[in-house]
């Protein structure tokens, strides 16, 4: 036995487990890159606080989810894979918004429906699908962590600039009217509010990523 | 066992679902009261934010606060098997305004008397309710809180703001020629016009639709009150007159 080679035990944070929690910030990211979570980046965005709220809400679902279905991976029967993904998810989604309701009830008043809808977000499910089904439990929970935080830093940068510039306001603090600009004749652009400017700040986040990362620029 | 036969599929999926089931329920049964609790203090705390109160202890403010609760139908106080405060106004408006068991909470606030309806209608996406504290003629608004369930954030779910609910107070719910209060785009500067939504129009008129809507109960009600509120004056005229005999005898 002890001839065997045996591969070298991997560190907790190798190199390579390392990319799996940072790629998808950048290069490997849900909804700039792969596009992924659109409807909700979406629908939240108008302010921060549920923005924040709801990144933490799928942080905690993607990494318990990726978790749960890597532990069950080679348990799981092919042809219902999808179906066994789906109560899993729900499950998890329920749990989270039942627990919020009991103990946190403003925030998740703030979120109504769209604790709901985190069953619907690609992300999770293509993280189980591509990812947790073929890997080992820990670096399922790194990959569901890098998304979860990728997919909840990219709604906070749009909610923050839809916030600001369509409210006025910043976490419900009214940072404008500190800087005194309404008097110097600053008007809100509440076309910041409606739900295409969302896409158009995700476009311009896409851009500026674009620009600073070569790699992700196709040839032609 | 092979992992992708038939037998092995259905009885991992049973077992799966009984689980899920089993540990959902156990959840949902052992959160129940903790929620329940919550949803009734947020009831309290509308009511008592309404009529300008705030605080930490809920509970014991709105039994220092409220001194009556009555179930009014038609018009005129009626008794009920359900207590007031345990009407569902999701039910209750679904019924035609005369048939309506609806509750009427009396504020005692540093003497003066208040009287708070609770309103339940449509928004865009889903129900929209709200309560309107009236000073003791009963038309004047003293104050007004708005919630709804599904309004999107920024948009409808703005009629929750202190910006939206400051508009009500001062303002009138009846006059010889409207009943409720319009929500209007632009100009709302009339007694019984406020400022609507940018982006939540839909949601602005459910406002506006709920406000007439939950009323009608009420009406005859509030009238007698803002006649009896208009009466004592004329009745004080003899009390003055008594005091200044015996002050000359």
């Amino acid at each position: 036995m002890s001839t065997e080679q045996k591969p070298a035990k991997e560190g907790l944070f190798s190199k390579k487990n390392r990319s799996l929690l940072i790629d998808p910030m950048n290069a490997n990211n849900p909804i700039t890159v792969q596009v992924l979570g659109i409807c909700s980046a979406l629908a939240i965005t108008v302010k921060l606080k549920p923005a924040i709220v709801m990144g933490l809400s799928v942080l905690v679902v993607t990494t318990m989810a990726n978790l749960i279905t890597s532990l069950m991976r080679n348990m799981i029967p092919n042809r219902i894979r999808i179906i066994v993904q789906l109560v899993v998810v729900a499950a998890l989604v329920i749990l989270v918004d039942q627990v919020l309701k009991a103990f946190v009830y403003d925030v998740s008043k703030q979120l109504s429906v769209f604790v709901g809808l985190i069953i619907t977000n690609c992300i999770i499910m293509g993280r189980i699908e591509a990812f947790s089904l073929g890997n080992t439990p820990w670096k399922s929970v790194l990959d569901g962590l890098g998304n979860g935080a990728a997919y909840g830093g990219i709604l906070i940068i749009v909610a923050f600039f839809r916030e600001l510039l369509g409210n006025g306001t910043l976490l419900d603090y009214p940072v404008v009217d500190m800087l005194g600009l309404y008097d110097l004749g600053y008007k809100n652009n509440g076309m910041m509010l409606l739900p295409p400017m969302a896409l158009i700040v995700v476009a311009l986040i896409i851009w500026v990523q674009r620009a600073k990362t070569p790699s992700l620029i196709e040839k032609d | 066992m092979d992992i992708n036969s038939n037998k092995y599929t259905y009885i991992f999926a049973v077992v799966m679902v009984v689980l899920v089931a089993a540990l959902l329920s156990i959840a949902a049964t052992s959160l129940k009261p903790f929620q329940d609790k919550n949803v009734e203090l947020e009831k309290k705390s509308d009511i008592l934010r309404s009529v300008g109160i705030e605080g930490e202890n809920v509970e014991e403010l709105f039994t220092q606060y409220i001194e009556e609760q009555l179930v009014i139908q038609n018009g005129a106080a009626v008794e009920s098997e359900v207590s007031a405060f345990d009407i569902d106004m999701a039910s209750a408006v679904a019924l035609s305004a005369a048939e309506r068991q609806v509750p009427l909470y009396k504020a005692d606030v540093e003497g003066n008397t208040y009287y708070v309806l609770p309103l339940r209608g449509k928004g865009l996406w889903g129900p929209i309710w709200g309560y309107v504290a009236l000073e003791g003629d009963g038309n004047t608004i003293l104050g007004a809180t708005f919630g709804h369930k599904t309004e999107t954030p920024g948009l409808g779910a703005e009629i929750a703001t202190a910006i939206f609910q400051d508009q009500f107070p001062g303002k009138k719910l009846f006059t010889a020629t409207y009943e409720g209060i319009e929500v209007r785009k632009g100009d709302a500067s009339g007694d019984q016009q406020v400022d609507g939504i940018s982006g939540g129009t839909i949601t602005s008129v459910g406002v506006q639709d709920m406000i007439a809507d939950c009323l009608k109960p009420y009406k005859s009600y509030l009238m007698s009150i803002a006649a009896a509120a208009a009466a004592p004056a004329v009745e004080l005229a003899p009390v003055v007159d008594s005091t200044l005999i015996t002050a000359a005898l």
